[in-house]
């Protein structure tokens, strides 16, 4: 059986690897600084779906990712290790979205795309650490999801069947196709880009990079049409001016404070009950807790 | 998250070459294989582009998944029960990582599923994984054989089993018998011919590398009554036929994740590959040339660990209040073991540009005829590549094994200890320098280029070379160097005496050897800054060396040799 899967995944800075510039004065991060890689959960998700694609030959990995342009680098990095095709979704009115207009604009993404499987997504992306995206997609398009997949153990007969990596231990369910994964990074490290697939695939570009190519770079494009990578808007996934970006954002960034943890408050406190009692109302009452 | 192709920008200085250019596009003649594979380059900076990307994800690779299963590998090592080897669980995560980057059939020409890269870029990746882990190498080293399927088998051959390496099944070359080392002539493994023209095989076959293939290539007697090396074939055993079994497997010193097999063929079904009678004289002289190619980076790869492992402690180590490093003791240490490490790579390379210059050549030839000027090109670097296989390896082995041994030195007590890598690197390199040839028998490969001045004409060559004036006054020590070495063969040559040549002929080889290093690394500052100081601390070793063997030479009276006699 063939499948259509949509592997969604993000552009983030590499938080792994943080240098002194990596924040700025105001505390928002110095993307610059910062060196662009693929959501580390996101290539967990990528290694199911080629998995998936594997076992199910002739089946197609589909790459869908927003965020600037350059988000195509990662649609290469995915088909340098084996997915077909990519799409960035990509648009000024898009910036500044919170993870409900994100959902919202990669459903509509979703949607376009039309027929599908099966969604993989990563758990999260380590820029924003929320884990909601991938769940209100689901939520969108109305199917099920199933979080914090650490292997996807079977599918067949319209079922998937997954293993879950919980708190306290592991939980196998089943879900009816379509429906929406996100891998844990537990789950096997993607496969390395593939030798012959970097050299078929290194000049692919998105429109916007196609722009600035020399026009020999783009003649090659011409001649091989499996070198355009696409590139949607918010109007072409038909998606309402409301419901994305800022406008669409209801969550609000009021500050970001830079908490520099210090050992120099130190306080000895007797092993009574009033004791720690006084320093748990005091922690709630300061939101260090609660 | 390491990456040990760009984290040693060395490498790609090396890589870069400018007669790189000159054998890329030999080897895509003129780039025509755009218009039939899509994943063929379109012109040089194309070609150069993608071995940078593909070296890239052998260093991702071998950064992140073969170093840091280095250790289990080593201790867990791979086992045999009913006949059958199964690697260490480590080693078959980086064989299925290999094989899913498509790695294994890199130097193989595109219609057969190879990434038709030339030897330098192909070489440079087993320098790479031999940083990562030594014993792995082998593996990694072993897709070699499909180069002598490629040169030597028919074409239907060259489909089914070339095809199959690309894809990542593995190889092996059982040469090696109880009676038969370094003397193959001694192979009696028999092969007798059937009625349908296939073969069988019978007999036992010792110390082969990864035994337990998908595919061998064979060494044995296939003319019933011959003694020597006429009398020897090559033939392919393809272990789906069945009929090769593993009896057991070394409990070796080093390179522990590598099975070493002793193989047992009853009646195993092959077939003949090329000619009867050339199995050793023509194939096994071809394949031998590759494999020692292959130690020689191998070789590279254990000094390049060993250096970065002796710097990295050196710098956290304190003693007396201070880094080690800051001493001279340790200090001297280093830079020597860097100027080695860097010496025996630029001869590495070197030697692995020639190869690529005659090989390409020798496969144009199969499609058209060269012209003269090809010809004299072609057997120029076959000569070239044939001076400095031997040296590359013999002297690669020996200073690899060197550094080895100074990085335990710098680690002190601890490097004796089995919680630093430098323990297992220094067992892993001791095999280098015996196997494919022990250093010995590199000398003896060599030697003959000593007699007839293919290494002191190259040494002249890369003296004509114009170099910086910062430079000149190492060209001006190489040139004294140079003398000393033309003298000392003059002096040994006029001594009518075997014995006394065989006796001298390693201080001669290793004469010529650190010369054209020097030459070399002069050549690598001249075109790049940073190995300036290599080029000078490696001089000043080089030119002792010299100096202590001339003086040897000069001093010692060709009956001495009769002292060392020893019976």
């Amino acid at each position: 059986m063939s499948l259509n899967i949509i592997v969604l995944a993000k552009q983030v800075p590499d938080t792994r690897n943080v240098g002194k510039d990596a924040m700025k004065e105001d505390g928002t991060i110095n993307r610059a600084a910062l060196p662009a890689i693929f959501n580390p959960e996101d290539l967990n998700a990528l290694e199911q779906a080629l998995r998936l694609k594997d076992a199910n030959p002739g089946s197609t990995i589909t790459l869908l990712t927003m965020g600037l342009p350059r988000a195509a680098e990662i649609i290469r990095e995915a088909i340098y290790r084996g997915a077909d095709t990519g799409i960035v979704l990509t648009d000024r009115a898009l910036g500044g979205a919170d993870t409900l207009a994100t959902s919202y604009s990669l459903a509509q993404a979703v949607k376009k795309i039309g027929n599908y499987d099966i969604i993989l997504g990563g758990r999260q992306a380590i820029d924003g650490d929320t884990a909601q995206v991938g769940p209100q997609i689901a939520e969108k398009l109305g199917i099920p999801q199933v979080t914090y997949a650490e292997e996807i153990l079977e599918l067949k007969d319209g079922y998937v069947t997954v293993k879950r990596r919980l708190e306290n231990g592991v939980e196998t369910v089943k879900a009816p196709l379509p429906c929406v994964v996100t891998v844990n990074g537990t789950a096997a490290d993607c496969r390395p880009r593939n030798a012959m697939r970097v050299q078929k695939y290194k000049y692919a570009a998105s429109p916007s990079e196609a722009a600035a190519l020399s026009d020999e770079r783009k003649a090659l494009l011409e001649k091989r049409p499996y070198l355009n990578l696409q590139e949607w808007s918010a109007a072409y996934v038909e998606a309402d001016p409301a419901q994305i970006g800022l406008p669409g954002s209801p969550t609000k960034v009021k500050n970001v404070e830079n908490v520099v943890f210090a050992t120099k408050e130190c306080r000895v406190l007797d092993d009574s009950d009033a004791a720690i009692e006084d320093l748990v109302k005091e922690l709630i009452t300061n939101h260090t807790i609660g | 998250m390491a990456n040990f192709y760009t984290d040693n920008p060395d490498l790609k200085h090396h890589l870069t070459h400018p007669l790189m250019e000159k054998i890329v596009a030999l080897k895509e003649r003129n780039y025509s294989d755009a218009e039939k594979y899509d994943y063929a380059p379109l012109d040089y900076t194309d070609a150069q582009d993608s071995y940078d990307k593909v070296l890239e994800i052998v260093g991702e690779i071998c950064g992140d998944i073969i170093a840091p299963n280095a250790e289990s590998v080593d201790h867990d090592g791979p086992s045999v029960a009913d006949g059958r080897v199964t690697y260490a669980p480590a080693t078959q995560v980086n064989l299925d990582a290999c094989r899913k980057a498509g790695l294994m059939g890199m130097a193989m020409p595109r219609r057969y599923g190879g990434l038709n890269f030339p030897i330098t870029p192909y070489i440079m990746a087993a320098d790479i994984v031999s940083r990562a882990d030594t014993g792995f190498e082998n593996l990694w080293g072993l897709q070699d054989c499909a180069e002598t399927i490629y040169e030597f088998a028919d074409e239907d051959q060259k489909q089914r089993f070339i095809s199959r390496v690309c894809q990542g099944e593995t190889m092996s070359m059982d040469l090696t018998e109880p009676d038969a080392g370094s003397d193959l002539q001694s192979v009696m493994l028999k092969a007798t011919e059937q009625p349908d023209g296939t073969w069988r095989l019978n007999g036992v076959k010792r110390f082969i590398t990864n035994g337990d293939s998908d595919i061998h290539l064979v060494l044995a007697r296939s003319e019933a009554g011959t003694k020597d090396g006429r009398g020897l074939s090559m033939f392919i055993y393809d272990k789906r036929d069945g009929g090769v079994n593993v009896r057991r497997i070394e409990n070796k010193m080093g390179i522990k994740g590598s099975p070493t097999c002793e193989l047992t063929y009853k009646d195993a079904k092959a077939e003949l590959c090329g000619s009867r009678r050339l199995g050793l004289i023509k194939y096994v002289m071809a394949l031998m040339n590759g494999a020692r190619l292959g130690i020689a980076a191998q070789s590279v790869g254990v000094s390049e660990l060993a250096y970065r492992e002796a710097l990295a402690y050196a710098r956290d180590r304190k003693q007396f209040g201070k880094a080690i490093i800051e001493f001279p003791a340790v200090y001297e240490m280093l830079s020597v073991m860097k100027g080695k490490l860097d010496a025996s790579r630029s001869l590495l390379y070197e030697c692995a540009r020639f190869v690529d210059m005659y090989k390409i050549y020798d496969d144009i030839a199969k499609e058209r005829t060269l012209t003269p000027e090809e010809r004299k090109e072609s057997k120029y670097y076959s000569r070239l590549a044939d001076a400095l296989t031997p040296l590359a390896k013999g002297m690669g082995s020996e200073y690899c094994n060197q550094n080895a041994y100074d990085c335990i030195q710098i680690h002190g007590g601890s490097g004796f200890m089995k919680d630093y890598a430098c323990e297992r690197l220094y067992r892993d390199a001791r095999i280098t320098s015996i196997y494919e040839g022990t250093t010995q028998l590199q000398v003896v490969a060599a030697i003959r280029h000593v007699t007839t001045g293919t290494y002191l004409n190259l040494i002249n060559s890369y003296l004509e070379a114009e170099v910086k004036p910062e430079l000149q006054s190492i060209k001006e020590r190489i040139r004294v160097m140079a003398d000393m070495y033309a003298k000392a063969v003059e002096h040994v040559g006029k001594v009518e005496d075997q014995a006394y040549g065989d006796f001298m002929a390693r201080r001669l080889v290793e004469m010529a050897g650190v010369t054209i290093m020097s030459c070399l690394l002069l050549n690598d500052a001249q075109r790049n800054d940073s190995f300036r100081r290599s080029a000078e601390v490696y001089l000043n070793l080089a030119q002792a060396e010299v100096t202590k063997h001339a003086e040897f030479i000069n001093t010692f009276s060709p009956e001495s040799v009769a002292e060392y006699k020893v019976l």
